[in-house]
């Protein structure tokens, strides 16, 4: 047994050793396919980390009366913070609503002459609402209408934010599903590749496995050489995979950054290193056996 | 040793075509050890029969027993143990290309799980045996037509089978090369093996003078214990 396996180890990778040119282009074809995985995988969590920061910006402010004091507020505040869907309450007093509006538009001479002609503070203490799950929002707008302090609100902006946070919502969830769908038929058309050529590669040996039965080895020791090379290629293609992974994470991390502001493929690559190296390495070496395995079985019929 | 029992071999027709009648109706019986030789010219059957006694094709009639076991009833991923008591030697060398003449001969007691220490011991004399010593390092295509055939007997040869098949082993070779296998081919039968040589060779076969089984369309003609080639 143990002798065997030896053999069909040392069997495996001097074929891979004496077929190199042949195999240098089994490793490049699971290379490909390896690197689709990789760029998906990479994609995905920047995908993820993309959506996450758009949906930190939604919320529903809630506007109280002008006459409400602080304290009141504060207590509502508090009461909402209980409610386990919501992540986050922050707390707008008139003066910080005011001075937040003339930092934003103090280069407006438009606006700013406007809110002169006002006089007053025309702004109203809020309470700024983040739950946890967009679909959250209307359950939370629902509570904040039957709770015991609506009389102290003036407004919710739910409603006129409502198609915003819904769109964002909706294009956030089409980004997964269709990067899912993606992933999976560009993953089925690579895997597809690989196996064709591992195929067309087992093709030639057709003759040489039908000649090892003939002589009387058993399947396995004729089958096992071949799911070794195939392994081997898979092994070389995911090493290779790694380091084009990195250059390219490393040249194209200043261009994404400048697209959607701080997410870091980089960053990405090196925080999920391991993972995506045993990604690479599983799809690689799985890909190269899986296919030779497949290939070799009409071969063995004689 | 080796019962071929009432055997036909029917090749169906594709488009239209008659069916092909390559073996009909054979019968004949081999004991142990002989030196026998079915002759006949290129289409009379003889490489389907040698193929039925391999089961690498099925007979459309009839049966073929090797020892008692019938040889198309054994189980398709059982067939390599039975053909480890066979040794095959093929017009086209069937070489592994890929190995070289030492790793082509230890392939097979590779597969036979023979030790390392067994392979080193009984492969140098074999390569003595065939003339090959100074080969053994080289591959297939480094090798001439009649090293190539010799590589391929030691290769039938080393696992010291019941039985060599031999299909037309000089076929592609000139006529002293051919005197030289069929030398080898007697050797081997003096040792004790059986051997079932398949060949058109007219003068190979009237030098045996040994048992020869005539087939001709596929019908067993003639079977002489020291015959001679008449067709």
């Amino acid at each position: 047994m143990f002798i065997s396996l030896k053999r069909i180890i040392i069997g495996g990778w001097v074929s891979f050793a004496r077929n190199i040119g042949l195999n240098v282009g089994t490793i490049f074809v699971i290379l490909m396919a390896v690197l689709l995985v990789s760029f998906l995988f990479i994609f995905n969590i920047a995908a993820g980390d993309l959506i996450a920061k758009i949906q930190a910006r939604v919320d529903i402010s809630v506007y109280f009366k002008e006459d409400i004091p602080p304290e009141n507020i504060m207590e509502i505040q508090a009461e909402i913070k209980e409610i386990p869907e919501v992540k986050e309450v922050s707390y707008t007093s008139k003066e910080e609503a005011l001075s937040n509006f003339i930092e934003r538009h103090k280069n407006d001479p438009i606006v700013m002459e406007s809110l002169a002609e006002v006089g007053d503070n025309p702004f109203l203490p809020s309470l700024n609402i983040k739950v946890m799950q967009a679909s959250q929002y209307e359950q939370i707008n629902s509570f904040l209408q039957e709770s015991s302090f609506n009389d102290s609100i003036e407004k919710i902006d739910y409603y006129q934010r409502k198609p915003v946070i819904e769109k964002v919502f909706s294009v956030t969830n089409s980004i997964n599903t269709s990067g899912v769908i993606v992933s999976i038929i560009l993953g089925l058309i690579a895997s597809l590749i690989a196996f064709n050529t591992i195929r067309i590669a087992i093709c030639n040996s057709s003759e040489e496995i039908s000649t090892m039965r003939l002589v009387g080895a058993s399947n396995w020791f004729i089958r096992g050489p071949f799911l070794i090379q195939g392994a081997i290629s898979g092994v070389f293609a995911s090493i290779v995979a790694v380091v084009v992974t990195f250059l390219a994470s490393y040249a194209l991390n200043s261009k994404v950054l400048l697209i959607t502001g701080d997410i870091s493929i980089l960053k990405i690559f090196l925080g999920s290193f391991l993972t995506l190296f045993f990604i690479q390495i599983i799809t690689g070496i799985g890909l190269g056996a899986a296919s030779s395995y497949i290939a070799i079985r009409r071969y063995l019929k004689i | 040793m080796i019962l071929i029992n009432n055997v036909s071999k029917i090749y169906p027709g594709h488009n239209g075509n008659e069916p092909t009648v390559a073996l009909e109706d054979i019968s004949f019986k081999i004991s142990k050890p002989e030196f026998v030789s079915i002759v006949g010219r290129s289409g009379a059957g003889k490489t389907t029969l040698l193929k039925l006694i391999l089961a690498e094709e099925e007979p459309t009639q009839g049966r073929v027993f090797f020892d008692k076991l019938d040889v198309h009833k054994i189980k398709r991923s059982e067939l390599y143990k039975f053909r480890r008591r066979i040794g095959t030697v093929f017009q086209d060398y069937k070489l592994l290309p890929a190995k070289t003449t030492y790793e082509n001969i230890a392939y097979v007691m590779e597969v036979m799980g023979a030790t390392d220490e067994e392979i080193k011991r009984d492969l140098p004399q074999i390569l003595d045996l065939v003339g090959l010593a100074n080969r053994a390092h080289n591959f297939p295509k480094e090798l001439s037509g009649g090293e190539r055939q010799r590589a391929a007997i030691a290769r039938a040869l080393i696992h010291r089978p019941d039985v060599i098949l031999a299909d037309e082993p000089t076929g592609n070779l000139d006529p002293y090369n051919s005197f030289e296998i069929i030398r080898l081919l007697v050797k081997i039968y003096q040792m004790g093996t059986t051997i079932v040589l398949a060949t058109h060779d007219k003068e190979v076969i009237n030098t045996l003078k040994r048992r020869v089984i005539t087939l001709d369309q596929g019908k067993l003609i003639r079977d002489e214990e020291r015959g001679r080639f008449v067709l």
